[in-house]
């Protein structure tokens, strides 16, 4: 029946042209080949963001009157509610840690060199959007903790010179954080980021089926001094499979986290409460939060958050326009951009446990 | 008067020039400032004489521009103490105590003269403080009671919101224990002083003190300030009834109420007894140790019979609230959401308060109609908390079914990859 209505479609649409490509399109196979999944990993999360997140829209009011309440519904009273709330949470985070793990294979596996700049770029503005999700989608229930870490979260944005004051009015709708805030941020989390994630994902992806998956250096080098150790694998069926196994460990680790973890709802906020002692942002804002925090009131003239934020962004943008930096000598640049991924990492771990443990 | 000038010229006679000297040049040094030679003598002198100009600058009324002489009398810009303390200047010298009351109510009592201080500010000090205890001894000519100075002190009296004050709600049991908690100061009046004592561990202590609610009654709440006598035996209910209102109208209608009048037993004393009261416990009504009632009651009769109904009641309404906050505890802590059972939880500890304040109607009816009111709210959040874990229960029922179909497909999704990879190899 699939076979008769294939041949249907096939013979309106010439769906054999669109698939030949994927037929003839391989993977190369080597030790660290298994870095490749966690794309498709995040790829999965999202969608299974998209798919959580409309039945959350079914029940879900962004009112400061009504989303605490609203939220708590959906946990208490709406069949599966609690499962597709805390699916929805955990793979938000689930989604946040691929990305970050992606985004360093890549830098490791040195994947994004030429001709690969564009994808890294599109990469990197991906990670950025996923985590403005993880921003806008922490408020949305509206507790205690949501509240005054979007209140520290957007004051620290006012802080970015110039344009500061302006972004953090726009972006919480008002000098404070009110019930604005809360549908400002309900609209870019359901509406402007997924444009804009859908627009770059496809970009991304065209990307990378356009130049292929990358290999890396030492491996090519090895491969082409001694073309018979060359291992490939075909996309469709071989690899897409193995991403279904991956997709299903995925899937069973979420519902193991929403089932013996379901996500907490907290407190209702209460914004003329006084804020909560040791407030923290999430896990992926941490190692920024820490920074900031280590950083002195005045650092000689200059205030010291003006400068934190100031050397967090000019870090992001150098981040992002990472593989530009490459020189003529390709292996130094490479030492170097690696010592400085290691770095990096190493800098986030620490001040993620730091900001973690801290007072 | 004769006998202050005496100390004072015995005093200043050997040093007077030096003493004047200093008193000049303090004078010099202050150019510009209002001259008080009261203060600039009296702060070089020890005590009960002396008085700092620090001290005397705390004082509300030298904040509010009075001085030595608006009480003392005298000439506070002369430095020669014949003239400053001269009875042509009208000084006064040490203000015997039987007069102390008069000259402080000779501004405090009059209306207009301390409208223009503190308009809110009662003027019927001196009044009450002639209905007082206090008072009418003294007017006997007994100068061991209190007067003013000596429960707001003297020279450097604060306002009674000043948390320094003597009288400041938070040291008011302190301020009367300096004489009621002194056996052998009292000992002629033959009255207790375990007051203070018994006060100390009492829940009105506690609660203005160590929790420090300044509505909490102080001895003054119940005795009055300047007015202050032991209330009367059938007024005590009226005396707890400032503060405890549902229970004095619960009490005022029941049986006990006319029973204790014509007994003469005081109210609330009897089972709460006065300055040493503690927090009421349902043990009260119990026939152990802490029980009150089988103090007066029969064992057996009717009110015995209601005594434990109602006991019974309270326990069991206790024991399905704290069921209930264990259910849910356990359950929040696995992770599920119980916070609309837990809110309710409050509803339920209200209903079992208003069972509590409903006892003092004594009637065993009353009561049960609020108990059942929170048995009804706790029993559905406990069930809730059961509930909860019951679903809990089932979730990882599902979700282990669920990760077996997960291990089956990924086993075949390997087998049919390893099948795939095998006839493509050959």
């Amino acid at each position: 029946m699939f076979a008769a209505l294939y041949r249907w479609l096939d013979d309106r649409l010439h769906l054999d042209g669109l698939i030949e490509p994927f037929r003839h399109k391989t993977v190369p196979t080597h030790r660290l080949s298994y870095w490749y999944f966690f794309g498709g990993i995040t790829l999965f999360l999202f969608m299974v963001q998209v798919f959580t997140g409309i039945l959350l829209l079914l029940y879900y009011r962004p009112s400061a009157n009504e989303a605490f309440e609203s939220v708590q519904y959906i946990m208490t009273r709406v069949q599966f509610g609690w499962l597709i709330r805390s699916i929805h949470s955990w793979s938000a985070n689930l989604m946040i840690f691929t990305a970050f793990v992606h985004m360093f294979s890549v830098l490791f596996l040195k994947a994004y060199r030429k001709p690969r700049e564009m994808t890294w770029v599109s990469g990197m503005l991906l990670l950025f959007l996923v985590m403005g999700f993880g921003f806008s989608g922490y408020l949305l229930p509206w507790n205690k903790l949501a509240f005054f870490a979007t209140t520290v979260g957007t004051q620290m944005a006012g802080q970015v010179p110039i344009i500061g004051q302006p972004l953090m009015v726009f972006l919480r709708g008002g000098p404070q954080v009110t019930g604005a805030t809360l549908t400002r941020f309900y609209g870019f989390h359901v509406a402007v980021l997924p444009m804009l994630v859908t627009v770059l994902i496809a970009i991304h992806l065209f990307l990378v089926q356009r130049q292929g998956m990358s290999v890396p250096p030492k491996v090519e080098a090895a491969w082409t001094k001694n073309p018979s150790l060359r291992r490939e694998m075909k996309f469709f069926p071989n690899f897409l499979l193995r991403e279904l196994m991956a997709w299903y460990v995925a899937i069973a680790t979420l519902g193991a986290l929403a089932a013996l973890f379901p996500w907490n709802l907290g407190v209702k906020a209460e914004p003329f409460a006084s804020a909560p002692a040791g407030i923290k942002p999430e896990w992926y804002f941490l190692f920024m939060y820490q920074t900031l925090k280590l950083i002195p009131s005045k650092v000689w003239i200059v205030d010291g958050e003006v400068l934190g934020i100031l050397g967090c962004s000019l870090a992001g943008l150098f981040w992002v326009l990472l593989p530009f930096f490459e020189s003529d000598k390709p292996a130094r640049t490479r030492t170097w951009i690696t010592g400085l991924g290691i770095f990096a990492l190493a800098f986030m771990i620490v001040m993620s446990v730091y900001g973690y443990v801290a007072q | 008067m004769a006998m202050l000038r005496n100390k004072v010229r015995g005093f200043a006679a050997p040093r007077s020039a030096v003493l004047a000297g200093l008193v000049a040049l303090a004078a010099c040094l202050g150019y510009g400032q209002a001259v008080n030679s009261c203060v600039d003598c009296h702060s070089t002198m020890p005590d009960p004489l002396g008085v700092s100009s620090d001290k005397f600058s705390q004082d509300i009324h030298a904040q509010k521009g009075l001085t030595c002489t608006s009480c003392h009398g005298g000439d506070a810009s002369s430095y020669d103490p014949t003239v400053a303390m001269g009875s042509k200047a009208g000084f006064k010298g040490k203000i015997d105590r039987k007069k102390i009351p008069d000259l402080c109510g000779s501004c405090h009592s009059n209306p207009n003269l301390m409208r223009q201080y503190d308009p809110s500010l009662r003027t019927d000090q001196l009044a009450e403080y002639h209905t007082s205890v206090h008072g009418k001894r003294l007017v006997t000519g007994d100068t061991k009671v209190a007067v003013c100075i000596d429960c707001h002190s003297v020279h450097d009296i604060r306002p009674p919101s000043d948390p320094r004050s003597t009288v400041n709600p938070v040291n008011v049991a302190t301020t009367c224990s300096r004489c009621h908690a002194d056996a052998s100061y009292m000992k002629q009046y033959g009255i207790p002083t375990d007051q203070f004592a018994k006060y100390n561990t009492s829940v009105h202590h506690d609660a203005l003190a160590v929790r420090g609610d300044l509505s909490a009654p102080t001895c003054t709440t119940c005795h009055g300030n300047h007015g202050a006598v032991p209330p009367g035996v059938d007024k005590v209910q009226n005396v707890c009834a400032n503060c405890h209102v549902f229970q004095a109208q619960m009490y005022a209608k029941s049986t006990h109420s006319k029973v204790f009048q014509d007994k003469g037993l005081p109210g609330c004393v009897v089972c709460h007894t006065n300055h040493g009261i503690h927090m009421p416990s349902d043990a009260m009504l119990s026939t152990g140790p802490s029980g009150v009632c089988m103090r007066c009651h029969a064992p057996g009769d009717h009110c015995d019979r209601a005594r434990a109904s109602i006991l019974a009641n309270l326990t069991q309404l206790d024991g399905t609230i704290r069921q209930a906050d264990d259910a849910l505890r356990v359950a929040e802590s696995s992770g599920m959401e119980v916070s609309e059972a837990r809110l309710s939880q409050d509803q339920a500890r209200d209903a079992l308060t208003k069972a509590r304040v409903t006892i003092h109607s004594f009637q065993a009816g009353l009561v049960d109609q609020d108990i059942q009111v929170g048995m009804k709210i706790a029993a559905a959040n406990l069930k809730a908390g059961k509930d909860a874990m019951i679903e809990r229960n089932h979730r990882r029922i599902g979700l282990g079914l669920c990760l077996v179909a997960v291990a089956f497909m990924l086993v075949g999704l390997w087998l049919y990859i390893r099948k795939l990879e095998k006839h493509s190899g050959a």
